[in-house]
């Protein structure tokens, strides 16, 4: 019963743990790359944001008559243009997946409890959905002529 | 007998030699999730009040007009530091992570974060500011 060699092989070890020379294995069965992709999609979104955000404030704020030109007629004129319409709906989806993306790493960093941290990432991804589903349907549904007294070539020339 | 109390023991040594803590990696890391909570906050807001573009021209006007008093002004000012801050020490993330020489110069690509930073919000600040408090 005291012989030295009961030292279990790697077969009796949790999966997720080695023993001290198993060669080193770069994909587990255990892990995806859902990670590395998130990773990813954070620097690359967040170059495309640089423009989009940028070329947003530039044009809504500092351009023109800045904050106070902002009414229904200038986001007629805007979305009565595919471009804007491409420009926003791109920016709203981009940003809401980094935000949501960036939120969910603090709701894991700092919220303890298995299910604190579950609930944080439901009510999360909820909302997500809601921003992500209404957003769309407002800039795609939104009628640049709604206003009868509109001045805009587009809803002169449909009367 | 004094000895014995917590208050007359040495001070706990300071952590010396960590590559971030308390430094400049520390700060942008901090500054980083602090404006990007803030933004995403903004965010669900900003759908909401573009939203009523679908109820009536009254109704967006209505709301958008309060975007545009001295109080909100000022929000909108530090709103913009904040997505300028968060874009620049986007870029100095990604040259950590992918410029051989990032994590060699990351302190210095924070002073340039911040050098840079100042240079765009001065110019903004004085426009911005001078429309919201002008009319």
């Amino acid at each position: 019963m005291s012989t030295p060699t009961e030292t279990p092989g790697p077969g009796s070890y949790a999966p997720a743990l080695e023993t001290p020379h198993s060669p080193y294995r770069r994909s587990k069965a255990t892990r995806s790359n859902w990670e590395l992709y998130g990773w990813l999609f954070m620097r690359m979104s967040g170059v495309l944001l640089l423009v989009l955000v940028f070329g947003h404030l530039w044009v809504n704020m500092v351009s023109g008559d800045g904050i106070n030109q902002v009414d229904w007629g200038f986001v007629a004129g805007k979305w009565s243009s595919p471009f804007w319409q491409t420009w926003d709906v791109l920016m709203l989806w981009l940003a809401q997946l980094h935000g949501t993306n960036g939120v969910r790493t603090i709701i894991n960093d700092y919220a303890e409890r298995d299910a604190t941290r579950f609930w944080l990432k439901m009510a999360l991804y909820a909302a997500t959905a809601v921003v992500l589903v209404l957003g769309s349907l407002v800039v795609f549904t939104f009628d640049p002529c709604a206003d009868p007294s509109s001045t805009l070539e587009a809803c002169r020339t449909r009367s | 007998m004094a000895s014995l109390t917590p208050t007359a023991k040495a001070a706990p040594k300071k952590p010396v030699g960590t590559l971030y803590r308390g430094r400049e990696g520390m700060w942008s890391w901090v500054f980083h999730r602090i404006t990007g909570v803030a933004i995403f906050f903004f965010l669900f807001v900003h759908v909401l009040d573009t939203a009523t573009v679908r109820i009536s021209p009254e109704a967006y006007n209505a709301v958008i007009g309060q975007y545009k008093n001295p109080v909100m002004g000022l929000g909108e000012a530090g709103l913009v530091g904040a997505v300028v801050f968060h874009a620049l020490n986007g870029i100095r993330i990604i040259l950590v992570d992918f410029w051989s020489k990032g994590t060699q110069h990351q302190r210095k690509l924070f002073w340039g974060v911040i050098a840079l930073w100042t240079v765009l919000m001065v110019p903004f600040l004085v426009r911005h500011l001078s429309i919201v408090f002008g009319h």
